[in-house]
Order: structure tokens, then sequence, then C-alpha cells
């Protein structure tokens, strides 16, 4: 077991190599010199060379990108050009608002995805099969920004009931928090419930059909016990870890979500940083999803190992 | 006499045989669902190709009169914010999406495939950079890698094409090379290495034609996450610039007046919506179809 973490810690370290060399790159595709871009409009030469000066842009490319990478090891992903505030402190400042919306997501996508998996097995065949199907296709095929703006359209503009957009914290009013994330964590949480559902069909499918679930049919338990005791737990081992594997899709949702409900969280932090020009924010923002993204898949490979016995001692 | 006879037996039964291509046609007709999405698809293509000959309006001209008007008889899904008729832009709309979606596919494509064949055949060094690199770039969320690109390179069609199949590739080089792995180790390609045949021939004339199913069930899959990608790029502004009909852009604008003027934003995501039901819908087929387990 350990000695699979430590291969897994290794394989790591060249790929977050290339995560920095794809991220640094980035920057060379500007087109135009970015001291000339961060000069402003009066382009000043001697401004102009200070500012190559200051961000290293005099040195050679390699020469940059070691400066680039000592920076980031030491917590430092550099600092707005617009605002002038460090990007850390700007990404620390983000992120508790999308682990509150992704936290919310995830426990939607859970519910709908693994209750309809689950109905869509055992009743195989039957109506609530087809119309989970339908509705996981519905969930991969429906652009989440459109669903957005519908749900705006229906439970705002209509209805009245929820908030169009704006952010409550948890920690300031609770109730208001939750009307201000429960739309947009639904849109950030269908796509994922498609996903878990069809998991969830194929791995219950698969455990139904196994002689230990036979044997405790023959056995004489009721269905529910079958199906609770018996064969969830196993069939949901798999599909949980590979549920923590879509906090990709959850964070790519998260930058339309967060823009159609303006929801100041990290999502809207990369299209504003895109929008202002803002490139080390895009740059720093991108490292940090990239680096979540790989420890979260770490995470979810030893979860795997750690709750599948038949794995452990392998 | 019984040579003619033992030919003709033999003549039927090789016109009795069926190829792998025509097994999972047939296989693929009789799904309903993926005839349906191929349905839809060869619509939209339709109204992409012959979009001037069916609309009798200008998609960018604006009229200072018909601004935001509900669907009518003369306007069958309302108008926008400057007066142009919804139908038309969205009919319009699909030639970015498509055009979007098989681009940014077929760059994915042409860049990954042939980086796949090559880790998977040559192994060695090759597979581990390769692999190592693949690793990264799928480190990076979709669209987030996609956003940032577009970003760099600058708010264009084209460059949100450029954008969306680079942050593809990945997917075909981890396949590619997925299948490669399996299907180097059967007999006719160990036969065609034993006659004598290069390298490249063998990745090329043995190899790639045994994967392409996969590729194909893939492309299908991507072309519609390709489509939903270049809808949120040009939503985000980075994708088809306006005045040019895009449905991304068209549900950008539709936020704005989704009190006043709904259906400016209902008639574009449906018809995103469609578009990538019917490419999953079709992908899901083909997958089916094209699964040897399934025979």
């Amino acid at each position: 077991m350990l000695n699979f973490i430590a291969r897994r810690l290794l394989q790591l370290i060249p790929t977050l190599f290339f995560v920095s060399v794809l991220i640094f790159s980035l920057q060379q595709l500007l087109p135009g010199d970015p001291a000339t871009i961060m000069a402003g409009e009066e382009r000043d030469p001697e401004v102009i060379a200070q500012i190559r000066h200051q961000y290293r842009l005099d040195q050679p490319i390699p020469v940059q990108y070691v400066y680039w990478v000592k920076g980031v090891l030491s917590g430092d992903l550099g600092e707005s050009m617009r605002i002038h505030v460090p990007v850390r402190d700007l990404v620390l400042e983000k992120l508790p608002v999308t682990a509150q919306l992704a936290a919310m997501a995830i426990v939607i996508a859970l519910t709908i995805g693994i209750g309809a998996g689950v109905i869509s097995a055992v009743k195989k065949n039957s109506v609530w099969d087809y119309a989970a199907n339908g509705l996981a296709l519905w969930g991969i095929s429906t652009p989440n920004f459109w669903l957005g703006i519908m749900l705006i359209f229906l439970f705002s503009v209509k209805l009245e009931w929820l908030p169009a957009s704006g952010y409550v914290p948890l920690t300031e009013d609770w109730k208001a928090s939750l009307a201000s994330t429960i739309m947009p964590a639904f849109v950030l949480g269908n796509a994922i419930a498609a996903v878990l559902m069809r998991h969830t069909r194929s791995a219950m499918l698969q455990v139904l059909d196994s002689d230990y679930v036979r044997t405790a049919r023959a056995k004489g338990l009721s269905e529910r016990a079958v199906i609770f005791k018996h064969a969830m737990r196993n069939a949901l081992t798999p599909v949980i870890t590979l549920g923590a594997l879509e906090l990709g899709t959850l964070l790519s949702g998260a930058v339309l979500t967060e823009q159609i409900f303006t929801i100041p969280g990290f999502g809207k932090l990369i299209v504003d940083s895109v929008f202002n020009r803002d490139y080390a924010v895009v740059q720093g923002v991108v490292l940090v999803t990239a680096t979540m993204y790989i420890t979260l898949n770490l995470i979810a490979d030893v979860a795997y190992i750690l709750v599948n016995p038949r794995l452990r001692g392998s | 006499m019984a040579d003619t006879t033992l030919n003709g037996a033999l003549l039927a039964k090789a016109e009795t045989v069926e190829t792998p291509a025509r097994r999972a046609l047939r296989r693929l007709v009789r799904r309903r669902g993926a005839v349906l999405g191929l349905a839809i698809i060869v619509l939209f293509i339709a109204m992409a190709v012959f979009a001037p000959l069916i609309m009798p309006f200008d998609p960018t001209a604006q009229s200072w009169t018909a601004v935001r008007k509900a669907p009518s008889l003369m306007h069958w899904f309302g108008t926008d914010d400057l007066g142009r008729d919804v139908l038309t832009r969205v009919v319009y709309g699909a030639r970015a999406s498509l055009a979007a979606g098989v681009v940014s596919v077929g760059i994915a494509m042409a860049v990954g495939v042939p980086l796949g064949l090559s880790a998977g055949y040559l192994g060695g060094w090759l597979d581990i950079l390769i692999g190592r690199m693949t690793d990264a770039m799928l480190a990076c969320p979709y669209l987030i890698l996609a956003i940032a690109l577009a970003a760099f390179l600058g708010p264009s069609l084209g460059n949100a094409m450029i954008a969306i199949g680079v942050a593809t590739t990945p997917i075909y080089i981890r396949l590619t090379r997925g299948q490669v792995l399996t299907v180097k180790v059967e007999e006719y390609v160990e036969a065609a290495r034993a006659v004598g045949n290069p390298r490249w021939r063998i990745a090329i004339v043995h190899i790639l034609p045994n994967i392409l199913p996969a590729l194909l069930v893939q492309a299908t899959l991507s072309i519609a996450a390709a489509i939903i990608a270049e809808a949120s790029l040009s939503f985000l502004g980075l994708g088809q610039q306006p005045p040019e009909p895009s449905w991304g852009s068209m549900l950008n604008s539709a936020q704005r007046f989704l009190i006043n003027a709904p259906w400016m934003a209902i008639w574009p995501g449906l018809a995103i919506f469609l578009s990538v039901l019917s490419f999953n819908l079709l992908g899901d087929g083909l997958r089916d179809a094209l699964d040897p387990r399934q025979r």
C-alpha cells in the first residue's frame, strides 16, 4: 500500500513539471510584447524597459521559467497586473465560495445520480429505467449556462422564489446563503448526476447479477435488504471514487455558472481576469486548478485501494 | 462441372458474408435513438448549408422597428434586442457550432492519433514522454484550458476552434495509445511483422484501421462536447464575434432581456441542446453497434 502511494507520488513529479511548462507557455502565446501592453497607451521606452526588468522579461525564456517555478514553489503565484494584489490572496479569497458551491453540487449529484442509477438498475427495462436513462442523457446534453438562464427565468423572474444573482456567505445568513446558491449548485450538480447515474446503473447491474446477491435472495432476505445492504455497498465503491474524478467538470462548470449567477468565486475570477487581460491571474488560477485536480485524482486512487479489500494486499 | 458448382457456392457464400462495416450499419439502424440522432444531425447540416436559401432575413440586418418582438407569423421565434430575426440567427448559428465541432475534433484527431499511435506502438522513452505530457494536459479541466488558450490566442471563432482542439487532443492520445496496446499483440500484426513490413506500414495499414471504430465513437461524442465548448466560449465573448450569429453569443445577449424577451434565450439554448443530444445519441448507438461483444 505504502509502495503504491510512493509510486503514485513519484509519478506526480513529471506530470507537475509538464503542467508547469504548459501553463508557463501560455504566456508565450500572447500576441505582442507583454511589457508594451502593460506600459499602457503612452508606451514610454523607459517604462517599458523598467517593466521588462521588473518582470524579468529581459531574461531568456528558460531563466524566466526557473524564476516563475521558484516563486510558485514558495507560494508566490505572481501579482495581478490590474489590481496589484498577490494572485495567492485572490485565490484564497475566492476558493471558499466555489468550495461551498461545489459541496452543494456534489450532494445534489450524489442524491440524484445514485438514486436514479439504483432505481434504473433494479427496475431494468421498465418505464423507470427509460426515464432515468432519459434523465441522464438530458443532463449530459444540456449546456449548464442555458439551464442556469432557464432556472433564473422560472424561479426568479416568473415565480419570484429565489434571487437571480448574488452571493451571501454561509457565515452571514445561512438561509439567504442557501437561497443564493441552490440554483447554481443544481446547475453544477446536474451534469455530474448524469455521469454518476450511468456509472451506478452499470455497477448495480453487474452486482445484482453476481452469485452472492443470488445467495442472499435464496436465504430469503427481503429485496430491500438485498439491494441496500448487499448490492449497493459493493456497487457504490467504484462509483464514489469515479465521482471524485468529476472535479474537473465541476470546476469547468463553475466558470460559466458563477458568471451567470454573478457569484464571486473561482470561476468568475478566471473569466474576469481573462477579460481584464490579467494573465498572471489566469496562469495562477489554472495552476491551482490543475494541482487540485491532480491531488484529488491521487486521493481517489488511494481511496479506491483502501475501500477495496481485494486490492489492499497487492 | 463440379468446379463450376463449387465456385458458384463459394461466390454465393462470399456474398452472404457480412463485412464488419455493413454489420455495424445494420445494427446501428436498429437503434431508434441513434437513427433519431442522425436525422437531427442531417437536419442541422442542411440548415447550416442551405441557410441563405431557406431564410428570408439577413442574420445581421438590424431593424429598429422590430426590436424584441414576440414570436409571430412574420418572426416565428421572435426578434432580438437589435430587431434581428431569432429563427434566422438560430439557423445561421448552426454554421459556427457545427464547424467548431467538426474542425476542433479534426484538429484533436490530427494531432492526437499520430502521437498516441507512436506512443503505443514504439513504446520506450517516447511513450513515457507523451504519456506525461498527456497527463499534464488532462490535469487542466477541459473548459478552463480552452478558455485560457482562447484568451491568450485572442477572441475569434478560429482561435476558439484551435483552443477546443488542443484541449481535446489528450483524450485522443490516451485512447489511441490504449487501443494500439491491445491491437499490436494480435496475430495478424505479428504476421505483418514476420513478413518484413516496416514499422510505419504496420502502424498505418494494419493497426490504424482496426482502432478506427473506437476513434469514430469518441469523435461523435467529442463533437457534442466541442459544440458545448464553442457555445461556452462564444457566451463568454471568446468565440464567434458579433454581429455574426452563434448560439452561445445569442444566449449571452438574451440574458439581459430575460424579463421582456425570454424567447431570445429559449431557442438558441434549445438548438444547442438538440444538436448535442443528437451527437450523444448517435455516439451511444455507434458504441453499441461497433461493440464486438454485442454480436
